[in-house]
């Protein structure tokens, strides 16, 4: 579904990724790992188009996407959960989510799988308790979902979600992870930056592993769990 | 009774100004207020909107066909000078809008007394708005009240828009995170250049409707300007609400002040500004940053 190939990302002068190659199948929950500042969250930007890469070619669905606009981008399917949350504060979570509502009744798609309002209400009742509150009085976990639900209803076919659990009480950490296991069960692909590895370990089918821009590792979680060295060299602190 | 009727009508008066002040001031709200866009050219927008108003009606005699088309053109010129001038340079800041807005403002001033020339035109008035109403032993002229109403459907409209329909929304949240919202699938440079439309058409819509109550003249662009910048800021920034009560405030200043202390009545509006800055730096409706 999702290919990069070779791809350089410049924050102005900084060559911050170099060369990175991955890809994630249809229905695959994916995740990058590494420690912080290594190119995990401008990988994000950088498929996203808000930091365009400078060489390479992203594909999503066979096309080549890497000069297109970041509309454009979540238009042909692909989600953004960014690390920063970015929800709207001056605007109630009802009207957080209608901005991100769009595909609602397309024609060709599975209409039972569309993400509507009232599914999303459903699926989150602690948003539905708050629908009218204004987003920037919501908790943190709050804010969190809100973030996911705002992608959701826009129904892409795969998101990115960046750091989900930052900054959240363990507590809440799981009721996000649970979030994002139930999402992937249904089909969604997921590519995953997660700090917590226990998380990343139990949520995805497979893992890279980023360090100063490169892809250093990648494997299942099984082998990653098995490898000391790797989760030594690259993860743990 | 002479002496006591004089203050409902020159509360009138400040009423009149002060809302043809919020309909020039509700573009400034949305392109300076809302999208932070410095445009000092606002006002020379305005000034346009008069001008071509006063040309339509020499060619077609239709005053409300003036009120569609010159706003349309003015809007149409906001929207190129969005995209060619202002998005070019507003990641530089407010210096630079500054600067390139006030030489196209001068631009926009000189170009005029080109084609129109230096002089003052008069511009007819419908008949149908010509006369006066007569209404609480007050006689008053229909055209002003005709301002009054123009304004009140501007603000409900727009209020509406603003904050109830999707696109409102899109805007508030745009404004706010803009690369969030392109994120999501919507494409923010055209929002904005849209936006700058629709501010330009409020200009130019009340340049039709003020040119024959305060003169067509090239001065009224550089006259009226002042005034804009302190609505937007005493009102709050990007507060339509906070623009509306601001206009009307510096109409009744400005209205009894030249009643009252005509020595001081320039003043009054700054020091109101002042003390709303002091008291309130976010202004009066404005949202606390």
């Amino acid at each position: 579904m999702l290919e990069l190939n070779d791809i350089n990302t410049y924050y102005d002068n900084s060559h911050v990724l170099h060369n990175v190659s991955l890809d994630v199948k249809a229905g695959e929950t994916v995740a990058l790992l590494g420690r912080n500042g290594v190119g995990k969250t401008t990988t994000m930007r950088t498929i996203m188009g808000l930091t365009p890469a400078r060489m390479g070619e992203i594909k999503f669905k066979g096309t080549d996407i890497v000069r297109w606009k970041p509309y454009q981008i979540a238009r042909a399917g692909l989600g953004f959960v960014p690390e920063e949350r970015w929800i709207f504060p001056t605007l109630t979570v009802h009207q957080n989510l209608l901005i991100g509502q769009k595909n609602v009744a397309d024609p060709g798609g599975p209409a039972a799988g569309r993400w509507t309002l009232e599914k999303c209400y459903e699926a989150f009742p602690s948003l539905k308790k708050r629908q009218y509150a204004k987003g920037g009085t919501l908790s943190g976990g709050e804010q969190q979902m809100l973030t996911i639900a705002r992608t959701l209803v826009g129904n892409p076919e795969m998101i990115l979600i960046d750091e989900p659990t930052e900054g959240l009480a363990p507590k809440i950490v799981e009721v996000v992870a649970d979030i994002i296991r139930d999402i992937a069960e249904q089909g969604m692909t997921v590519l995953l930056v997660e700090q917590k590895l226990a998380i990343a370990l139990d949520l995805a089918d497979r893992i890279y592993v980023i360090s100063k821009g490169m892809i250093q590792w990648y494997g299942s979680p099984e082998e990653l769990r098995a490898n000391d060295s790797v989760r030594k060299a690259y993860l743990e602190v | 009774m002479e002496a006591l009727s004089i203050i409902p009508v020159q509360f009138l008066h400040g009423l009149v100004y002060g809302m043809l002040l919020f309909l020039v001031a509700s573009g400034l709200t949305l392109i300076f207020g809302m999208m932070g866009v410095l445009n000092f050219a606002h006002g020379a927008l305005y000034m346009l909107g008069a001008y071509f108003s006063f040309s339509i009606l020499r060619w077609t005699g239709q005053f409300w066909l003036c009120m569609i088309v010159a706003p349309l053109l003015v809007g149409a010129f906001g929207i190129l000078m969005e995209r060619f001038l202002l998005r070019q340079v507003h990641r530089y800041g407010h210096a630079h809008e500054l600067l390139l807005t006030f030489g196209l403002a001068y631009i926009i001033e000189e170009l005029v007394k080109w084609i129109w020339g230096n002089q003052p035109l008069h511009v007819e008035i419908p008949a149908m708005l010509a006369g006066s109403v007569q209404f609480l032993g007050i006689t008053y002229p229909t055209y002003r009240l005709f301002i009054l109403l123009i304004s009140a459907i501007v603000f409900a409209v727009l209020f509406l828009i603003l904050y109830k329909t999707r696109a409102g929304i899109i805007v508030t949240a745009a404004v706010s995170r803009a690369e969030m919202v392109n994120a999501l699938g919507i494409n923010v440079p055209l929002v904005f250049m849209l936006l700058f439309g629709v501010g330009g058409a409020l200009a130019g819509l009340a340049g039709v409707i003020g040119g024959p109550y305060l003169i067509t003249n090239p001065g009224m662009a550089s006259t009226i300007i002042i005034d804009l910048f302190v609505v937007v800021v005493v009102g709050g920034l990007g507060s339509l609400p906070g623009a509306l009560l601001a206009s009307f405030l510096i109409g009744e200043l400005q209205s009894f002040g030249i009643l009252l202390i005509p020595q001081m009545a320039i003043a009054l509006e700054f020091l109101l500004m002042a003390v709303v800055l002091i008291v309130k730096p976010e202004g009066l409706l404005g949202d606390k940053a």
